[in-house]
């Protein structure tokens, strides 16, 4: 028995010795035999093994970064996203950039101006009601003050526009204003204003991916950006006229580009009028007699005759219109969110708002995000648990019987599993319900009265039942698959060694099966946090998951960037939850088989 | 075959039967008994009973006929955790979520021992086998000897009077293996505990045991020492499983006074020592080790028995010489000489003469 001290401790007890040449062993690479480092050389053989393995899942790879992570990250790239407000109207919100909102002053003259252009431009191009839409999701009644001030505006300073067009009939006469506007040198600024448009009307430029495409292997239609308006501004009536060059350039733009039609056919804006009326009034007389172009007499007599024709403020005109826009609330909203992304949706999500003064919580009756956050936990947590209670002994069982007995029992698991989902929860409803099966049998068994049937449906409880059933399998299995890794010597060990039933189960079996536990907690849990048909159906309105509300502002009120926000939070806590599970339990405990 | 049991007995099996599904027994009609401090090995192929026989034992299954004793008192009712008899399992079945120490106060925790009574009693068991230092490793950082080591540690640290092994060398390499027969052997003797221990390797049976039970089809073939076991196999099953063995067959042609003389399927008459043979003209195997052949005449003494045989082939072993003869007809008659200065080195076709002493020549049954 001497020598069996040396001989227990060199069977392969790890020595500090033994980590110090391994250490030593790393300063200096081994060799392979013709000199170059071991790595290396090995490196390069399984580089080939490598290529092929990357070969073979290249096709899944594609196709799931195409149709499944592109998809997903654009989508939650529009929780931040917000271009819509300065896009549709650039210039108020270039305009609104030096207006103080603390103060209760209005925004001056000058942006009451641009929202007109800009809104103009917008009703032309049927975006504003989009926009008004966006907009209503921070301030309530916008959406109507945009689509009711979008019918007004054609009948704003009225009067101006009709003097021009009964002055003489060449001026409702579409060309007579193209070869007015029409010149050279303002290719710039006719590019310039193509950009609004496009982003106004969110089409997008060809990428030079696309032109490549286009030039050699499909032939596509003429890109947005290259389409001849039929048009070429006179950098001269530019200098001369420069609000009438603007908006007769978005005219044509939209009515090009939008419409399809012919400048040459169509009547200019209302806004193209206004635009002239502003510039002549504003324009020296001299420098309106020293134009170029044959219209030069025409336009200092329409200066003159303008000169009476009474202009009321774009902002009374507005107020006319709707009084909330002598307020500075909607003015508020378009410059909270006039920069390109924004957090807003974020802090809806987490029941907040922004005000001028910073973010701060709704009101408290207003809030209802955090609630279900906190109520999708909660619900989960409590489906996660019920799984535990009814899993385990089904999952003890079956990795204690013998093999035939526990495929049949492993057929009954699985038997939900081959059913439709909808059909199981269907089910449900057929069973809880108030007419359904079970207050029936407890009416009939007169456990209960027939007035006082229970109410298990459209509550938290029927979502608890339903989900339960549904999810567990997936509790189930991962239990078994580990519980079946559990040699039976461990059980007959302990109790051969004194301990009891209970004892040898809670002391030695118990902690064994507990990576089964966890693997299928974590899988219920993260199924179950973002289950969405079964709450949906069974319930009802307290019964409800976070996923629901996404699920809402996808297909019915439309608000995508608050759907991508609150799944982006969902996303958040779910991998916030994994990492904290890796920390204390270890996600290399969590086994789902062998 | 095996003595009933007595006032003495330690553990006794009173005509025991295991059946599982109700058609076939397992175990029949089992009947054993041994005195306190014995170390009896249970040998026998797979499927033979010998490990539900353990089991029936240890309480892990349930006997389906008849008694078993622990010092005088039927177990048959007594739960596993209550009988108090420490047990080895074949893949040691160490608790891998607790360290060493933790797996070997497992039993004292659950019998309410105190800390310090505990700590005390683990320090000494880890002693005992030389694995002090290990207290706070996880087996799955031990070797499968240390492992080995462990588990025997456990099952002897509530002091039972009664350890079970169930094959518990079986994973282990040759050389350790062979190292850890002589450690639990000791530690047996040295504690004066009964041990039951199931092999299936015949070589572990014969160099650990105080006695022998050799089992097959559910019964014990033969229940003696090691030596008796070897020398005097008692039917023509223990002789094939045990050691090796030159086998002929024949018929009895007389048989009287402790001798008889058989004539074999070659044609040969020799004469034999009738073991479960009875009366002339019964088929029956001759048995003769290979070692107790003689090659040299001069070596033979009186009364030996000599035949012709025709060398096959010869195998160098080192310490031996192992030779394949044809004797009677059959060509798988073997004999091991000693590699000695003196001794003849046989060559292939040689024809030789070969013979051995009438008393080692065990007729035996023909099944």
């Amino acid at each position: 028995m001497s020598d069996a001290t040396s001989n227990a401790n060199t069977i392969d007890a790890p020595t500090p010795e033994k980590g110090i040449a391994a250490a030593e062993a790393k300063n200096n690479p081994v060799l392979a035999a013709d000199g170059t480092p071991l790595k290396k050389s090995l490196r390069r053989a399984l580089r080939a093994q490598k290529l092929r393995a990357l070969m073979l899942i290249a096709p899944l790879l594609i196709f799931v970064l195409v149709t499944f992570i592109a998809p997903i990250l654009d989508m939650l790239f529009r929780s931040i996203e917000n271009q819509i407000v300065s896009d549709t109207l650039p210039r108020t919100t270039s305009q609104l950039s030096e207006w103080d909102p603390a103060t209760d002053e209005l925004p001056p003259e000058a942006v009451y101006e641009a929202f007109y252009y800009d809104l103009f431009a917008a009703v032309e191009a049927r975006q504003h009601t989009r926009l008004g839409q966006r907009l209503n999701y921070e301030n309530t009644g916008v959406s109507s003050l945009f689509r009711g001030s979008g019918r007004d505006l054609d009948d704003f300073r009225e009067d101006q526009v009709e003097y021009i067009e009964d002055f003489s009939p060449e001026w409702e006469d579409a060309g007579y204003w193209l070869s007015l506007m029409s010149g050279e040198g303002g290719e710039d600024f006719l590019d310039t204003r193509r950009d609004a448009i496009l982003a106004l009307i969110r089409e997008s430029k060809r990428s030079p991916l696309g032109d490549l495409w286009c030039a050699t292997i499909a032939t596509c239609a003429t890109a947005p950006e290259d389409i001849d308006i039929g048009y070429t501004p006179s950098a001269e009536v530019i200098d001369l006229l420069p609000r009438t060059s603007e908006a007769y350039a978005d005219f044509a733009l939209i009515t090009v580009l939008e419409e399809e039609d012919s400048i040459a056919e169509e009547e200019p804006w209302e806004a193209v009028y206004v635009a002239l009326a502003q510039d002549l009034a504003e324009t020296p007389e001299s420098e309106l007699a020293a134009f170029s172009g044959p219209q030069a007499q025409a336009l200092v007599d329409l200066k003159a005759g303008l000169a009476d024709v009474e202009a009321q403020s774009f902002r009374d005109l507005f107020a006319q219109s709707d009084d909330d826009w002598v307020t500075p609330s909607p003015w508020r909203t378009i410059q909270t969110y006039a920069p390109a992304y924004t957090t807003g949706y974020f802090l809806n999500a987490a029941d907040m708002q922004k005000t001028p003064d910073g973010p701060e919580f709704r009101p408290e009756n207003e809030r209802i995000y955090g609630l279900l956050l906190q109520r999708t936990m909660f619900l989960s947590l409590t489906i996660t648990f019920s799984c535990i209670l009814l899993g385990y002994p089904i999952a003890y069982l079956l990795s204690n019987l013998p093999m035939r007995t526990a495929n049949l029992l492993m057929i009954l698991v699985l038997l939900p599993f081959w059913t439709s989902l909808l059909v199981r929860t269907s089910a449900w409803k057929v069973m809880l319900q108030q007419q359904g099966v079970i207050n029936d049998v407890l009416v009939w068994l007169g456990l209960v009265g027939d007035g006082s049937r229970l109410v298990m449906i459209n509550n938290q409880f029927g979502t608890i039942v339903a989900m339960t059933h549904i999810l567990l399998p997936f509790m189930i299995l991962p239990m078994y698959s580990v519980m079946s890794t559990i040699p039976p010597s461990y059980v007959r060990a302990a109790k051969s060694l004194g301990a009891t039933n209970w004892t040898t189960f809670w002391r030695v079996y118990f902690p064994q099966s507990v990576p089964g536990i966890g693997a299928g907690s974590i899988l219920v849990f993260i199924l179950s946090i973002g289950y969405y048909i079964t709450p949906e159906i069974v319930g009802g309105t307290t019964g409800t998951f976070i996923s629901n509300r996404i699920a809402y502002h996808i297909s019915s009120s439309l608000n995508w960037g608050l759907a991508a926000a609150l799944g982006s939070i969902l996303l958040v806590v779910v991998l916030a939850l994994y990492w904290a599970y890796d920390r204390i339990v270890g996600i290399d405990n969590v086994k789902l088989g062998g | 075959m095996a003595e009933q049991g007595n006032g003495e007995a330690f553990v006794a099996f009173e005509r025991v039967q295991k059946s599982y599904d109700g058609e076939t027994l397992v175990v029949k009609d089992l009947n054993l008994s041994m005195p306190k401090g014995e170390f009896l090995t249970m040998l026998g192929p797979s499927g033979s009973g010998k490990t539900t026989c353990l089991m029936m034992l240890a309480g892990f299954e349930t006997a389906t006929h008849g008694d078993i004793l622990l010092d005088g008192v039927s177990i048959n009712n007594i739960p596993p955790h209550k009988r108090g008899i420490g047990m080895v399992f074949q893949n040691y079945a160490l608790f891998p979520h607790m360290t060493v120490a933790e797996n070997l106060a497992f039993p004292l925790e659950v019998r309410k021992i105190g800390k310090a009574e505990r700590e005390k009693k683990v320090r000494h068991a880890l002693d005992m086998v030389q694995m002090g230092e290990f207290g706070n490793r996880r087996p799955a950082q031990l070797s499968g000897g240390q492992q080995q080591r462990i588990a025997l540690a456990r099952a002897l640290v509530f002091e039972p009077e009664l350890v079970l092994m169930d094959e518990p060398l079986g994973a282990l390499d040759k050389q350790l293996r062979e190292h850890m027969q002589f450690e639990i052997t000791n530690l047996a003797h040295d504690l004066g505990i009964t041990v039951v221990y199931v092999t299936h390797d015949q070589t572990e049976a014969l160099t650990m045991s105080d006695r022998v039970a050799v089992f097959n089809d559910g019964r014990i073939q033969q229940l003696a020492a090691p030596d008796e076991l070897y020398e005097r196999p008692q039917n023509s099953f223990v002789a094939q499983f045990i050691g090796e063995n030159n086998t002929l067959e024949g018929t009895i042609q007389d048989i009287a006074d402790g001798r008889c003389t058989v004539r074999l399927d070659g044609g040969e008459l020799i004469d034999a020592n009738p073991i479960n043979v009875t009366k002339p003209g019964e088929r029956t195997r001759v048995s003769i080790r290979p070692e107790r052949v003689e090659i040299n005449k001069d070596r033979l003494g009186e009364g030996a028995h000599t035949l012709k045989a025709k060398v096959l082939e010869f195998v160098y072993m080192g310490d031996i010489f192992r030779t394949r003869l044809r004797v009677a007809g059959k060509d798988d008659f073997v004999i091991k000489t000693r590699n000695a200065p003196d001794q003849v080195r046989l060559k292939p076709g040689q024809d030789i003469e070969i013979g051995w002493m009438p008393e080692d020549c065990r007729a035996l049954d023909a099944h």
